[in-house]
């Protein structure tokens, strides 16, 4: 365990060493948060809410959305593919850790920086600058970060077999494309997932997405009842679950047919 | 004349490398599409609540998103430069790039061309023509001729925007992360600007000119009668801000003194 607790901790200082990246970082995520902002003030027009949820709660979920993002984003499918390019992948499948488990620990001191020096002062600054309304209950606070780290668990995992995909496709820049544009759509960053038309929806019950964006950031916005937020967050613990067995099978069948490219 | 036989025969080396590896060139041209559709889906899902965006139709702004892809696509396949700083500045290229027979911006263009988002050409007029055959839109025998003229227009706006940051890096090698940031605020150029307030309309007008890119044009050919002026500025625009942005270039150029060893 302290293997990789230090592994979290190695990736967090260099974070820290690189701060100055992360400032424009707020901005441009304040810049998206502006432009959907807007776009949803003339889509509500009159009206005062749509699918339960009004003008102001959805500038809140916009804006929560994106600085958690920020926390449960990660390229490590991204590093994976290198490693594996670079034939380093070799040498770390030698050393005494699993090197999936380094991965997302490495991601994690990733996210924890990302979440207290983007997410919190992010959030201050768009508060600052937009209408949104913070929850006053904190136990909501606290479900909402419960929820976040299962949010950030099922977004790793899918990094994690995205990365893997590398051990058969050789080269998966555009796979790793795809993957970021579908998981912003389908997680409910853009789009509340209840906005979808009905059909849709039943589809999206049945992937892991929705609990990586649209479960945290509705029970921020105070946009679900109490039985769905259990619901919501049972959810998400069995996608977890579910996710660990394609993981460890493609990993199982990667590491025989592993070719090492260079090194 | 030699300008263009240059670009051709880079443009001929390029697609012999991008056709060596097919697959990652399909798989790249597949997740431009993927992106685009996602765009789309925004909108339509949008409009599953909402019958007018500030007074335009779900048709109208499918439009304005089929217009800016254009612009957009010619922009992306020629001025690939948003790594300027690192790829040219900081290792040293640019030394390498001065001592070519032409000039150094159309070097670095070709250098960086990315042909297959040019792709986005076919998105853009597929969905132009399925909304301008949904809004019944009449067409006079110049239209198409404008067209083209104002697509180039907004490309040049945009490149124009790009390419006076990348010269920044003339003046500061410092590591800057103003680019991304550019491409996020070309975003809101994809919708009406009456949705922003004052202080942002101006700027994606005057200062970042983003609007040229979609809306404005666009709103020509959707009949908009009250945007004409912008709609018609756009080429004026794109080529005075283009002509500025290369003057920042070669005034950055001129000041140039090469890293390293």
């Amino acid at each position: 365990m302290g293997k990789y607790l230090a592994m979290i901790r190695m990736r967090f200082l260099m974070m820290l060493a690189y701060r100055t990246d992360y400032y424009t970082g707020i901005l441009i995520y304040s810049i998206n948060i502006g432009a959907y902002y807007f776009l949803w003030n003339a889509i509500y027009g009159e009206k005062s809410s749509i699918e339960g949820l009004s003008g102001m709660q959805m500038t809140t979920y916009v804006a929560v959305a994106w600085m958690a993002r920020a926390f449960y984003f990660n390229n490590i499918d991204r590093e994976i593919a290198t490693e594996i390019k670079d034939g380093k992948v070799a040498i770390e499948m030698i050393r005494p850790y699993n090197y999936l488990g380094m991965k997302t620990m490495q991601g994690l001191g990733e996210g924890i920086f990302r979440f207290f020096f983007f997410s919190i002062p992010g959030m201050l600054l768009v508060a600052f600058i937009f209408p949104i309304e913070l929850p006053r209950d904190p136990a909501v606070w606290g479900i909402f970060g419960i929820s976040l780290l299962f949010s950030f668990i099922i977004n790793t995992q899918i990094n994690l077999l995205t990365g893997i995909t590398t051990f058969f496709l050789y080269n998966n820049a555009g796979l790793i494309r795809a993957k970021r544009v579908i998981i912003d759509l389908f997680s409910g960053l853009l789009l509340p997932i209840s906005f979808y038309p009905i059909w849709a929806q039943e589809v999206m019950k049945y992937l892991p997405f929705q609990g990586i964006s649209y479960v945290p950031s509705m029970i921020f916005t105070n946009g679900y009842s109490s039985g769905e937020i259990g619901m919501a967050l049972l959810q998400q613990l069995i996608w977890c679950i579910i996710l660990l067995i394609p993981i460890q099978l493609l990993w199982i069948v990667a590491k025989k047919q592993l070719i090492i490219q260079g090194g | 004349m030699f300008y263009v036989s240059m670009f051709f025969q880079y443009v001929s080396q390029y697609m012999k490398t991008r056709l060596q590896y097919r697959a990652d060139f399909f798989m790249e041209i597949l997740s431009d599409l993927l992106n685009q559709v996602v765009n789309l889906v925004f909108i339509l899902v949008v409009f599953g609540h909402t019958q007018f965006l500030s007074g335009w139709s779900r048709e109208e702004i499918i439009f304005i998103y089929g217009f800016f892809l254009i612009p957009f696509a010619l922009f992306s396949a020629f001025f690939n430069i948003w790594d300027f700083n690192d790829r040219y500045i900081v290792k040293g290229e640019m030394d390498r790039i001065l001592t070519r027979p032409i000039h150094s911006l159309f070097q670095v263009i070709l250098e960086r061309i990315e042909l297959e988002a040019l792709f986005g050409v076919v998105t853009g007029l597929i969905i132009i023509f399925y909304s301008a055959i949904s809004l019944d839109l009449q067409l006079a025998w110049y239209d198409p001729i404008l067209f083209i003229i104002f697509a180039i227009g907004g490309a040049l706006a945009y490149a124009a925007i790009f390419v006076a940051i990348a010269s920044i890096g003339f003046w500061s090698d410092a590591k800057t992360s103003i680019m991304p940031m550019m491409y996020n605020i070309g975003n809101y150029g994809r919708y009406p600007v009456d949705i922003y307030n004052k202080v942002i309309r101006f700027v994606l007008t005057w200062v970042l000119p983003f609007a040229f890119v979609g809306v404005y044009p666009a709103s020509y050919f959707l009949r908009k009668e009250e945007w004409y002026a912008y709609a018609f500025a756009t080429p004026v625009i794109g080529v005075a801000f283009f002509v500025i942005s290369v003057f920042i270039w070669n005034q950055g150029v001129k000041r140039y003194r090469g890293a390293g060893n």
